[in-house]
């Protein structure tokens, strides 16, 4: 055992050098989404209730950004289309 | 330690009667003063109490007033009701906005001091709220000042000016002619 | 310059000599009045801060931890059931050491509803980070602001500021309002150690692992207790400059008190009068206030009692299947005594605590009656 005396030497905070856009948490997902460009409408669904905000709108088929997809597959069992397929990540 | 209840209704300015007078000590410099809202939800209408404890010195006692030196009636209604008395130490201050004759009036509370101020009528005089809802807390507050000494003209003027919202001027003629009556009343009787 | 104010109003006063640059409020009976005079100040342009009407109180809270994280001076204030609402964010805020304030209107929680004043809204945040102080006048109230603000920017802690609901927040009476200039000489600008700025990104309050976890929290014990000193400070430097101020406990003719009320908030300015009474009886009588419940002033509280003097604790609050939450804290900051500590229960709900009550609940603890682990429920005669 040991003890933690209190002191000035503690800590206050943990104060990260890094913006939190450098927390890539695409490297969580095991699975990933692929969306059927060819049956996909363009609805934005996805982006709408992606978690991670990571759903970009583009022309017409939304684009993941993988950096940070966590592969939740919240957009899969959305998608009105069931054109967005989760694949495992080693398949990909 | 002087204590003062206020009856009155929602919508009178029954608070803002007590804090006209803890003002108006304030500025005369003859104390302090703590003005009281009964605590709870305000209706239009509905009955409302407030006090006013008035002392030289400081003022520790934060509870409510519950045996008072004087109550005021802004509504003669209320007249008919014995909680206005409840508590008024015996040789306690029975003051009511009224007309009524000083018999009628002393017949309703045998054996109390009272005095009418004409409070409704000086209030419409100066354009103070209508016939069926006049609007009388600073008409009273310039007869109490008057009739208990608890401020002079000078601090009760600054203390309206500060605490009434609207129609300064005529709330301060209300003010000065209840005032400048039972000045002259207290004159009288000395 | 002395004006006749309520509570509320000396609250947001405070607020505003403190130069707050983020106000963000929901309205709550009995706190509304500080949020109107603020949103009226800002209206005016008196107030020079930004005021945010939040659409909630765990959104006032929310917006202030942003704010303050970006480097401003931040206010609220709320009541009863906001700061229950509030509660998560009270942990956030301490935890990322951010040091708001917040003026806390004492109120029953429902149910059933009821609107009036009891400190058990208040003590139950007890666990959060925050400062609490309780304050006894509305003047207090105005100066406590000011030293709040003062001591959590140094500490880097919250603070909370309470007064009763109503007996306090809608009371109005004179309160010395200090000039903006002397406001200013007593507390200096906010100055901020690490901020949120796009131009020089940095994350705070990450994933932490239970190490690193376990000496933030031992920090922020270590600063709680350093505040002790640093309000009892605040207090000297404010009595200095200003002609009065308050520490951390007050106490009142406590020397040879044979028994001695122990209160919080505005019920101690009451004690006062009642332990005079008791005096011109040739009874000795004392009272004592605790003015700053957290960080707990142990010292100071055994400081001021006599060794042997009996204690009647008076608490508008409880723990369910304990007893008043004072109550507990003093005989666990006493312990090991041999002193009686007596608990009562009273004014829940908003019931008026008198000298009459006040006399009452003396003198039985005087005599003894009280048993010691069962606080007495006790209501006024009347």
């Amino acid at each position: 055992m040991r003890r933690v005396e209190a002191t000035d030497a503690l800590p206050v905070q943990l104060v990260g050098d890094q913006p939190t856009s450098e927390n890539r948490t695409g490297d969580w997902r095991s699975q990933r989404p692929v969306i059927d460009a060819a049956r996909c409408t363009g609805c934005l669904i996805c982006w709408k209730y992606c978690p991670e905000a990571c759903v970009t709108r583009t022309d017409k088929v939304p684009v993941i950004l993988m950096d940070y997809c966590k592969g939740c597959a919240i957009c899969a069992a959305e998608c009105p289309r069931d054109c967005v397929a989760m694949q495992p990540e080693e398949a990909a | 330690m002087l204590e003062i209840r206020f009856h009155g209704r929602g919508g009178q300015g029954t608070v803002v009667a007590a804090k006209i007078i803890a003002e108006a000590v304030l500025n005369s410099g003859r104390g302090q003063c703590l003005a009281i809202p009964e605590f709870g939800v305000e209706r239009r209408g509905a009955p409302v109490l407030a006090y006013a404890r008035i002392s030289e010195k400081p003022i520790r006692v934060r509870s409510r007033i519950y045996e008072p030196d004087a109550v005021v009636l802004l509504d003669p209604a209320f007249a008919a009701s014995p909680a206005v008395t409840a508590g008024l130490k015996p040789d306690g201050l029975v003051i009511v906005n009224s007309e009524l004759p000083r018999e009628t009036l002393a017949a309703r509370w045998p054996g109390r001091r009272v005095i009418a101020v004409p409070a409704r009528r000086i209030a419409l005089t100066h354009g103070l709220g209508t016939p069926a809802s006049p609007l009388v807390n600073t008409a009273i507050c310039g007869a109490l000042c008057a009739i208990l000494s608890l401020a002079d003209w000078p601090a009760l003027e600054q203390a309206v000016r500060e605490a009434v919202p609207a129609a300064v001027e005529r709330n301060l003629a209300a003010t000065r002619e209840a005032f400048e009556v039972f000045r002259e009343a207290a004159r009288a009787a000395r | 310059m002395k004006k006749v104010l309520m509570g509320n109003h000396a609250a947001a006063l405070g607020a505003a000599l403190a130069r707050v640059d983020v106000a963000a409020a929901y309205p709550i009976t009995p706190q509304t009045q500080s949020v109107e005079l603020l949103a009226e100040l800002a209206a005016k342009g008196d107030f020079k801060g930004r005021f945010v009407l939040a659409d909630s109180e765990h959104s006032a809270m929310s917006i202030l931890l942003g704010a303050a994280s970006v480097g401003a001076r931040t206010f609220t204030s709320t009541s009863s059931h906001g700061l229950a609402y509030m509660h998560e964010l009270l942990h956030w805020v301490a935890g990322a050491r951010l040091p708001v304030v917040m003026v806390e209107v004492n109120r029953a929680l429902a149910a059933p509803w009821n609107l009036w004043t009891d400190q058990t809204d208040s003590l139950s945040q007890r666990d959060t980070g925050w400062m609490q102080f309780y304050c006894a006048t509305s003047q207090e109230v105005l100066d406590t602001v000011l030293q709040a603000y003062r001591v959590a920017e140094r500490v880097r802690l919250p603070a909370m500021v309470v007064l009763d609901g109503f007996t306090l927040s809608h009371t109005y009476e004179p309160v010395d309002v200090p000039s903006q200039a002397a406001a200013d000489a007593f507390l200096p600008p906010y100055q901020p150690p690490d901020i949120l700025d796009p131009a020089r990104p940095i994350s705070l309050g990450g994933l932490t692992m239970p190490k690193e976890y376990f000496r933030l929290r031992r920090r922020i014990d270590h600063d709680m207790r350093r505040a002790l000193g640093e309000i009892a400070a605040a207090g000297r430097d404010f009595q200095t400059q200003f002609g009065r101020g308050c520490g951390l406990v007050e106490d009142y003719r406590c020397e040879d008190a044979a028994t001695i009320l122990v209160t919080a908030g505005a019920v101690g300015s009451t004690a006062q009068e009642a332990v005079d009474s008791l005096r011109a009886e040739g009874l000795r009588a004392g009272c004592l206030r605790l003015r700053v419940f957290r960080p707990f002033p142990t010292q100071a509280l055994r400081a001021c009692l006599p060794p042997r003097a009996r204690l009647a604790v008076v608490d508008r609050s409880y723990s369910p299947g304990a007893s008043g939450i004072f109550f507990q804290e003093i005989k666990a900051a006493l312990y090991p005594s041999r002193r009686e500590i007596a608990g009562y229960v009273a004014g829940l709900g908003g019931g008026d605590i008198t000298v009459e009550f006040l006399r009452d609940i003396w003198r039985d603890a005087d005599a003894g009656r009280a048993v010691a682990d069962d606080p007495a429920w006790v209501e006024d005669a009347r």
